[in-house]
């Protein structure tokens, strides 16, 4: 495991977690991961890089500034990233029922780590 | 706007990967350099121009591919300032296909392409009919043949 699968591995440690990942945001390629068996994490963090950019422009044109953190909730699971430095995305592929504060908190710490 | 086909089967797939990449230009042709399809190409010369330069690529990373006593690489990708060039190859029932994309670097990224590229893949493997194209296009008629397809291929 490199030092990200460290860094990943424990935002997965929370209960109801799926999965982590770390992405570059202008690629859409997954950097370093952490998923389950199953999931299709290069379609995630494609698909999750690409949403990441068009927040952030939605935004900055609201005059909002930079997005730090954002919370996809579905039916059957949702999506938590932060932006860390270097253009990168930490992401958390959740069930429903996740403690969204605590994936919320393992992701800024380890948006912390890999800077 | 929608993709131009020589082979009618190929425009819907092309059509619903470009609407997703949001590609600036694609061509779907066969590694020799044949064009099937093309999305966003305006003028005949600049299709016969990128068809030729990307079959060249195919050929020499094949040829490469071979000195290593690798398999041919199955995608390219090329990342500029603001524009990225991906090239991959994948097989129909027509035989090897082989895909050129161009897209904005602002509004698309690798990920999503080489995401839907396989979808796209996938589309043109199931709508391209199963038999092998057996017609051969002879020197005598190969003028003919090009003209036939670049006016296919720009809606003439």
């Amino acid at each position: 495991m490199n030092g990200y699968g460290a860094v990943l591995e424990r935002i997965t440690r929370v209960p109801g977690v799926r999965g982590a990942m770390l992405v570059s945001v202008r690629d859409g390629l997954m950097v370093s991961d952490q998923l389950v068996e199953g999931l299709k994490g290069a379609a995630v963090a494609a698909l999750a890089a690409s949403l990441a950019q068009r927040v952030s422009r939605a935004l900055a044109a609201a005059g909002a500034g930079a997005p730090a953190f954002w919370h996809l909730h579905a039916s059957d699971g949702g999506i938590l990233a932060v932006t860390a430095p270097e253009d990168l995305l930490v992401v958390a592929i959740t069930a429903p029922d996740v403690n969204a504060g605590l994936v919320r908190l393992e992701l800024l710490r380890a948006a912390e780590a890999v800077a | 706007m929608t993709a131009r086909a020589v082979e009618p089967w190929a425009i819907a797939p092309v059509d619903a990967f470009v609407h997703e990449v949001q590609a600036r230009l694609v061509l779907v042709m066969t590694p020799a350099g044949q064009v099937l399809a093309q999305w966003g190409f305006a003028r005949a010369v600049d299709v016969m121009s990128a068809a030729a330069l990307a079959a060249g690529i195919v050929a020499s990373t094949g040829e490469i591919a071979r000195l290593l006593a690798q398999r041919p690489f199955a995608v390219l990708n090329h990342e500029g300032e603001r524009t990225g060039v991906f090239l991959g190859s994948f097989p129909t029932g027509r035989g090897p296909l082989v895909a050129l994309v161009v897209y904005p670097l602002d509004a698309s990224s690798v990920g999503i392409v080489q995401l839907f590229f396989e979808q796209l893949a996938a589309d043109l493997q199931e709508a391209s009919p199963k038999e092998p194209a057996t017609k051969q296009v002879l020197a005598a008629d190969f003028e003919r043949e090009l003209a036939d397809s670049l006016n296919a291929l720009f809606g003439r």
